[in-house]
């Protein structure tokens, strides 16, 4: 019956709504490390590996003895962090680069357009793994390579959102006015692709998020010892037959929280892309 | 067929073969300049473990040719790379070239594998889901599909590995096994675990491209002089595939980048574990090689997709003579 008095209003799906509420648990996680898993790094090398079910370990121990629980909702804050910085980063040249390139077009555009040929012929972890590795193994230093490598497909994004608009009426109206094109790509266009950056803003989290932990688990991004859920899985495949949790719920963890990323930007670019029709 | 033959077309070809040959120059050029990338001293990276004296870092100079200008060096390691010969290998001490080969055959029945699966299954799964678009089956299939997309193979892989292999004990833990139908059951879990990620992008790639094809007026006349559903399908099919053989560049980039994760996972010996040994060893002619190598296998691919189209879509055949 109620669902009959809905039917005019659209209801956010179920599987958003989860994904919202995962999100919003692993951001808890990550803001409040401290609250949440105060003990994460503690080690117990007299207990060593232990399965779940030991008392004060609910899901065991690692090699060095730290509750893999604990260690898991640690995790959060460099599942979260870094692919945040990777996306934003990349999605901020790709919306310079790309509305420039597409609305003056010229030298720039070109330049953009073979530089996104050079990086896209190749696989972006491949040579995130290759870059990361030889350059050094910060955390940091692998974000800023990774935001490097995802640039060029946003610039594509951004400039194929803008080259559509520019022959638009609205535009040439604007042109004809006299006003300035930095005004005019910044204040007319720009509003009008928001909705396609912020839908892929997410979309990139989820890729850095996946690109990120791969690179942990090689041992090329976080340091050794530092909680994340690449580099539990990597410590968690020696560990499989002493304690198979170890690696199974950072592995759960990385895939649920990819997978809420990705359904929210579907679900957000969906909504987006309605309303940009229906204007 | 009679056009293909006549000049306009072989034009088209030769372009696209230049731009592509222009783009293997230039990449090749970064992945020359990667010696450069390591910190330090190049002869001293080149060295490796090996006692740092300064006889041994004056002959690895020399024979590297390291006091020479960058761009002599580069033509030399090209002109000798496009023969096969990438140098030797810092951490083995062996030629490069016979190093790959001989890795060569597990990371491509891993990665045909994996090919095969996530074609045969995706793409009936997608044309599924874009004739029952809107009903649950639709709706959990995609569901599913961002899943596989979301999921990293490597996370598969070892969840794959704790319940397929450790659990239930169907499949070995490691290994590659020997004779054909062994090293198929040997590789049976990674290229599984490879081939979802890649399978739930061909299943979102299908149900797009069919429901495209769906919403055409031709589909509505189709119905309407009374075709069958399936004569219908079968057109509607022939229009979908564009798309679909156009991401096959983009599909066989993915698995290269995937390979490394699920070999270091699965513990195989091939191109994957072979890239990972060497970054972290920093034995960089050999990460130099394979770079180049994917980067020629990658381009190669978008190459000949580009031919295929000619052959495909009339539509386009038609456009490149005109133009």
């Amino acid at each position: 019956m109620s669902r009959k008095s809905n039917a005019g209003r659209r209801r956010v799906p179920v599987v958003a709504i989860l994904s919202a509420a995962l999100l919003a648990f692993v951001a808890i996680c990550a803001l409040a490390q401290e609250i949440i898993a105060p003990n994460a790094l503690e080690q117990d090398i007299y207990l060593g590996v232990v399965g779940g079910g030991v008392e004060g370990h609910l899901f065991g121990t690692d090699q060095l003895g730290r509750d893999i629980l604990q260690l898991s909702l640690a995790g959060a804050r460099s599942a979260l962090a870094g692919p945040l910085v990777v996306a934003v980063g990349s999605m901020l040249i790709g919306f310079f680069l790309g509305t420039y390139a597409g609305y003056r077009g010229g030298i720039v555009d070109m330049l953009a357009g073979r530089y996104a040929d050079l990086l896209l012929a190749l696989p972006a972890v491949l040579l995130a793994i290759v870059v990361a590795g030889l350059v050094g193994r910060g955390y940091w230093v692998t974000v800023a390579v990774l935001i490097v490598l995802f640039s060029p497909s946003d610039v594509r994004l951004v400039r194929g959102a803008v080259i559509e608009q520019a022959p638009r009426p609205y535009i040439e109206s604007a042109r004809v006015l006299g006003i300035r094109p930095s005004r005019i790509m910044f204040r007319h266009i720009a509003p009008n692709i928001v909705p396609i950056v912020v839908a892929n803003l997410l979309l990139n989290v989820a890729f850095a998020l996946v690109a990120l932990s791969s690179l942990s688990y090689l041992g090329l991004g976080v340091p050794p010892g530092a909680p994340d859920w690449g580099r539990q899985l990597a410590d968690g495949r020696q560990l499989l037959g002493d304690n198979p949790l170890a690696a199974v719920v950072p592995g759960v963890l990385i895939i649920l929280t990819a997978t809420a990323v990705n359904l929210l930007g579907d679900w957000l670019s969906d909504l987006l892309d309605r309303r940009v029709v229906a204007r | 067929m009679k056009r293909l033959v006549t000049g306009p077309v072989p034009a088209f070809v030769l372009r696209r073969a230049g731009a592509t040959v222009l783009l293997l120059l230039a990449l090749s050029l970064l992945v020359f300049a990667l010696l450069y990338l390591a910190p330090g001293d190049v002869a001293r990276n080149l060295l490796g473990t090996r006692n740092v004296t300064p006889e041994a870092l004056a002959e690895i100079r020399a024979r590297h040719h390291l006091d020479e200008p960058f761009l002599q060096q580069y033509w030399r390691w090209l002109t000798h790379a496009v023969t096969g010969d990438f140098g030797t290998s810092i951490r083995t001490g062996r030629p490069i070239g016979p190093l790959m080969l001989e890795k060569t055959g597990i990371t491509a029945a891993t990665a045909g594998l994996a090919f095969l699966l996530s074609v045969l299954v995706g793409v009936p799964a997608g044309v599924l889901t874009a004739v029952r678009r809107g009903r649950w089956l639709d709706r959990v299939l995609v569901t599913a599909s961002v899943v596989g997309v979301s999921a990293p193979g490597f996370a598969v892989g070892l969840l794959l590995l704790y319940v397929f292999a450790l659990g239930l004990g169907w499949f070995p833990i490691y290994g590659t096994g020997e004779g054909f139908f062994d090293a198929l059951w040997h590789l049976a879990l990674p290229a599984v675990a490879l081939a979802l990620g890649l399978g739930a992008f061909v299943v979102k790639l299908t149900r797009a491209a069919v429901i495209r094809e769906l919403d055409q007026d031709y589909v509505t006349f189709a119905r309407g002089r009374g075709l069958s559903e399936a004569a219908t399908l079968r057109i509607v099919l022939r229009n979908a595939a564009i798309p679909i053989v156009t991401s096959l560049g983009l599909m066989v980039a993915y698995l290269f980048g995937g390979t490394v994760l699920i070999e270091v996972t699965f513990a195989l010996p091939g191109l994957g574990s072979l890239m990972e040994e060497s970054v972290l060893f920093k034995d960089i002619p050999v990460v130099q090689a394979l770079t180049l190598a994917v980067a020629l296998v990658v381009s190669a691919t978008a190459f000949l997709v580009d031919l295929s189209y000619l052959i495909i879509d009339p539509r386009v055949r038609a456009r490149t003579v005109r133009r």
